[in-house]
């Protein structure tokens, strides 16, 4: 009986959650002269005109290729570079490794506004305004220290006995993590790279700040500018919701279990 | 921690120093380069009168003047008050149906993968998607929500056109948005509950209710203490949302302090006055970090890092 009710609890919550969903999608396929008229939980007269619209004439292949470029850049990025310095603070025995861990801990909960404005006067300096360069490099401030964070915990909990095998061995430290600690990271390279990629793949502020016409815009900001010659274009906008959601489900179906598991595992923002 | 086999020899843990840090610093370089000197340089630029529109005017020195302009500025403690009220609310919201999501996920034991994918998707899609499906919800006339209360015989407010009305589909879209988060993180925290625990209250009679208060609560509030603290720091700089659904109106209705202090940078380019405002967001959030670390979250975090 109290299972029942828990089950049923759990299924009138998904439902809740589904809901926004299902209602988006439903919109992008309703011709504009009925979105606002007698809503119905059962769709009629289904068309494709707004991903019609929105591949067409909208062109919203760019900023869909922008963020795809943006958000692998800052991924490879990021896992590589953070991946090696997670290694060296979770495995290598050296002074100074306390305060750069609290370091970095730190600089992930710094807020985004709070360097929007010298970010914006060095990219305008380098001028990288409104470049890829210029996008990746303000990701990193939150991807890198994500990454670091993440991998310096699962780092912690690979056996060490393999390690010391291969250093007994009188391999390297360098070819130790080459040929033993690398083939058995990838869980972890993976999560870190799942993760780096959909915060990077969401990010609206910097993107917004730092890029300054269509053609560099990612996703997140070509959504929110449409806009209609009289009113606001609402299918297309949806199309392009659906659109935008569409990698990040497939992500997140494939995933699931690794995504819990790191936003769990280390104390990770949401 | 890790043992290693050789002799801890004093040139041995030279060279594990020097590798150790050769490892470390590209990360940490890029690091230091895109946060921590982004940082200083706010604070430096915020003692400057500096607007991008008045180039003529240069960069002059004006020490604390900025701060003194926004603790008598309105719409900066207008957008304060209102990022503590959305702030309080959305996460006292969220941290109550992330319980409830988290006991039911915990209790149906068969939470499939499609459940856990369908909690998990909101967290997952860009915010800027969540906060136009949820406008589009509450769109004026004829939305949704509009139709729903109108045919329940209710008169629905024009809702972004009401100062207060307009903060229901801004609260709404942040906690559907953000309370599956919470109830991952306190679902984890429920998993580390012995279970003799609840078997041992069972035997002495305790009920359903009785096990909640004096054995999941208890023992779930490291969990709780790392939900709210990452939930609040992150209402505190509420941006996409606002800036999607209202822009921060009616009026200055809605505005939240992260953006006021965007349109004061990148609308009004006033660099150094926005940059003001962003240390203090800085400041606040950090003080409110830090406070809350002490409070009652130091033992949580050292469990979470070792």
């Amino acid at each position: 009986m109290r299972a029942r009710g828990w089950a049923l609890v759990t299924a009138l919550l998904v439902v809740a959650i589904l809901f926004p969903l299902y209602w988006a999608v439903i919109a992008s396929f309703t011709p504009d002269s009925r979105l606002f008229a007698s809503p119905s939980l059962v769709p009629r007269a289904l068309v494709l005109d707004h991903y019609r619209a929105l591949f067409g004439g909208r062109d919203f292949w760019t900023p869909v290729r922008n963020s795809l470029v943006v958000a692998g850049a800052t991924t490879v990025l990021s896992v590589g570079l953070g991946g090696i310095c997670a290694y060296a603070l979770a495995r290598l025995r050296f002074r100074g490794k306390a305060p750069v861990l609290a370091f970095v801990l730190a600089v992930s909960m710094f807020p985004q506004m709070s360097i929007v404005s010298p970010l914006y006067l060095l990219l305008r300096e380098l001028r990288l305004l409104n470049t890829y360069p210029g996008l990746v490099l303000p990701y990193l401030t939150f991807a890198m220290p994500l990454t670091i964070w993440l991998l310096v915990g699962f780092f912690r909990q690979l056996p060490p006995e393999l390690e010391e095998a291969g250093l007994m061995d009188g391999a390297g430290r360098l070819r130790t993590l080459w040929e033993i600690v690398l083939p058995l990271s990838w869980p972890g390279l993976a999560t870190s790279a799942i993760l780096t990629f959909l915060y990077s793949w969401n990010e609206f502020l910097f993107a917004l700040s730092f890029t300054l016409g269509p053609e560099r815009y990612t996703v997140p900001v070509a959504i929110t500018l449409f806009r209609g010659q009289y009113q606001v274009p609402w299918g297309q906008i949806l199309a392009a919701a659906v659109v935008a959601t569409v990698p990040v489900a497939a992500i997140v179906l494939v995933a699931e279990r690794r995504i819990v598991a790191g936003l769990t595992s280390g104390a990770v923002k949401g | 921690m890790t043992a290693s086999p050789r002799p801890a020899g004093a040139s041995w843990r030279r060279s594990e120093t020097r590798l150790g840090w050769a490892l470390a610093l590209p990360a940490l370089g890029v690091i230091g380069l895109v946060a921590l000197f982004p940082i200083l340089w706010t604070f430096w630029e915020s003692l400057h009168l500096h607007d991008l529109r008045m180039p003529w005017l240069g960069r002059p020195f004006i020490g604390a003047a900025n701060y003194v302009e926004a603790l008598s500025d309105g719409r900066f403690w207008n957008a304060l008050a209102n990022t503590a009220a959305f702030a309080g609310v959305a996460v006292t919201l969220e941290l109550v149906g992330g319980l409830v999501l988290a006991l039911a996920l915990h209790r149906v034991s068969r939470a499939g993968r499609l459940v856990r994918t369908a909690v998990l998707l909101p967290w997952a899609i860009p915010t800027v998607v969540a906060a136009l499906v949820w406008r589009f919800m509450f769109e004026s006339p004829a939305g949704l929500a509009t139709g729903v209360l109108e045919r329940l015989g209710a008169t629905p407010p024009t809702w972004f056109a009401d100062a207060l009305a307009a903060w229901v589909p801004l609260v709404l879209a942040d906690v559907w948005k953000t309370t599956p988060f919470v109830a991952l993180l306190l679902l984890a925290g429920l998993q580390t509950i012995d279970r003799s625990l609840y078997e041992a209250a069972d035997v002495d009679g305790a009920g359903p209710w009785r096990q909640f208060l004096e054995i999941t609560l208890p023992l779930l509030r490291p969990a709780l203490v790392v939900a709210v603290l990452f939930r609040a720091l992150d209402a505190f700089r509420v941006f996409d949302i606002v800036y999607v659904m209202t822009g921060g109106g009616p009026g200055t209705a809605t505005e939240s302090i992260a953006l006021y202090t965007f349109s004061t940078l990148l609308r009004n380019l006033r660099f150094g006055f926005g940059s003001a405002l962003s240390v203090i967001v800085f400041a606040v959030a950090f003080l409110c970090a830090l406070a809350g670390i002490r409070m009652f979250g130091a033992s949580a975090f050292q469990d979470r890092s070792a």
